[in-house]
């Protein structure tokens, strides 16, 4: 059906082709974050592609009628209040880990990738392909997120999930914790090097130089 | 030709969408489905998110107690259970009319808050309550244990803390974080166990009685120091400016002098 297949399409092309967090770069203060462990960072992927689910189907549901003028507070109010919703619900449902996000959860509100796609497809798509967008994206993320979080608490701490996989030094093991990975540089390191291994097996996705310099004459020595 | 629609929603959402009636009237339909839901969504839920703070810092208290070096023995001996005392912070005596049970109604009035002056304020909290709950561990007449609810601004909101004292009244026991809102990663850390297990064995004040405790940065180097977090130096401030405050002349003071007295 070829229906089907545009939907396919839409929700698997932001896992690696069009990735928004490797390919466009969106959303990478709360993927640096909040990925110290592999939990916090499922739990915030859970909400952003929820939230970012939900204001792309309700975006688009008022397509037709949101003023121009106005457009971008009234998608604002919508995601803002979609968060504080999601916000409160972890409170009461998983105190633990919404402590953990702490302030990031409010911060999915000013997520670029959040406004981007309310902005770009859910206001031009009826719902359902809207909302298998933003599906699409938040899955896109949620993997950039669990990669990062999963190396980081592996590395850091030796642990997934809390459960001690490799056996520390400390306890008679092997493996000697590297604490660089609970501290927000190495997010950047392992970011940065997703992205080159995610260009270096897709050459498609690398960036033509903005500037070429000047070809250099060498002085004479 | 059909004749004019009559019905006010149909020609509402029939107008150009440029037009200034219709850019007003949804801004304003949309902030009111937002708002309702917001606040169905906080009013719904307050009971569970209460109920869950109010667990945690059960317990918190009770792992803070636990922690404590040959504290559990001597919870076994003097039967189990801390006392629950209600002190009135400016005599430093038990309060005479309020009980655990009325402290949050009496709270409430703000005629029993005091506020206090930028010279007294080291805590950053504006004003400070004239009653709190305080919890006693007694052995054979004298206080082993004193644990204090204390706050203060940290660097990302309001830091409250439960401190605990040993019977000198001068030598930290422990400490447990009850709610912070500090970076995650950075002052974040200030919740873990390891950051408080530096806390057990630090005095606040030297010989001469003045107080000298203070989160350091870095290492500690003395005895009245913890160690600091690395690029938390305003969260650790405010760690510093919160015990001692608490635990000065405006906080906590009289009773701690009370109970060295041996009058309580």
């Amino acid at each position: 059906m070829p229906q089907a297949q545009t939907y396919w399409t839409t929700l698997t092309a932001p896992l690696i082709r069009q990735n928004p967090v490797t390919l466009q770069i969106l959303g990478i203060c709360s993927a640096l974050a909040v990925t110290t462990s592999l939990a916090t960072a499922l739990t915030m992927s859970v909400s952003l592609t929820a939230v970012l689910t939900l204001a792309a189907g309700l975006v688009s549901m008022i397509r037709r009628h949101i003023p121009d003028t106005i457009r971008l507070i009234v998608q604002i109010v919508i995601v803002a209040s979609l968060v504080i919703v999601i916000d409160q619900i972890l409170q009461a449902y998983f105190a633990e880990i919404s402590r953990a996000l702490s302030v990031y959860v409010g911060l999915i509100t000013t997520n670029c990738l959040v406004l981007g796609r309310t902005e770009t497809y859910a206001r031009h798509h009826p719902p359902l392909p809207a909302m298998v967008d933003a599906f699409g994206n938040g899955l896109g993320y949620s993997l950039i997120l669990i990669v990062i979080g999963g190396l980081r608490e592996l590395l850091g701490k030796g642990q997934l999930f809390g459960v001690q996989v490799l056996p520390l030094a400390d306890a008679g093991g092997w493996f000697t914790p590297l604490s660089l990975m609970l501290l927000a540089p190495s997010a950047f390191f392992l970011l940065g090097l997703l992205v080159w291994a995610v260009r270096g097996l897709r050459p498609e996705q690398v960036e033509q130089p903005e500037y070429t310099p000047p070809l250099q004459k060498e002085p004479a020595e | 030709m059909a004749g004019r629609d009559w019905n006010p929603w149909r020609r509402l959402l029939a107008l150009p969408n440029e037009s200034r009636t219709k850019t007003v009237i949804v801004a304003f339909l949309v902030s009111a489905v937002c708002a309702a839901l917001v606040s169905g969504a906080t009013v719904m839920l307050r009971p569970i998110q209460t109920a869950n703070r109010a667990a945690e810092e059960q317990a918190r208290i009770a792992a803070l107690v636990q922690g404590i070096p040959g504290m559990a023995t001597l919870l076994e001996q003097s039967g189990g259970a801390l006392s629950t005392v209600v002190i009135d912070l400016a005599t430093g005596r038990a309060a005479t009319e309020v009980t655990p049970a009325t402290l949050e109604a009496t709270l409430n009035d703000t005629t029993n808050w005091t506020v206090l002056d930028a010279a007294q304020d080291l805590a950053g909290l504006g004003q400070r309550p004239d009653f709190a709950q305080v919890f006693l561990l007694r052995d054979n007449d004298r206080v082993s244990l004193v644990l204090l609810p204390i706050s203060g601004q940290g660097y990302g909101g309001r830091i409250d803390a439960i401190l605990a004292l040993r019977g000198d009244m001068n030598t930290i026991a422990g400490i447990a974080v009850t709610r912070h809102s500090e970076t995650p990663g950075l002052g974040g850390r200030i919740q873990e166990a390891s950051w408080q297990g530096d806390f057990p064995g630090t005095e606040l004040r030297d010989d001469s009685g003045e107080m000298r405790f203070a989160v350091a940065r870095g290492p500690a180097s003395t005895t009245y120091e913890v160690d600091g977090i690395t690029g938390a130096t305003r969260t650790g401030r405010g760690v510093t400016q919160m015990v001692r405050f608490w635990l000065g002349p405006d906080g906590y003071g009289p009773l701690l002098d009370a109970i060295q007295r041996q009058e309580f």
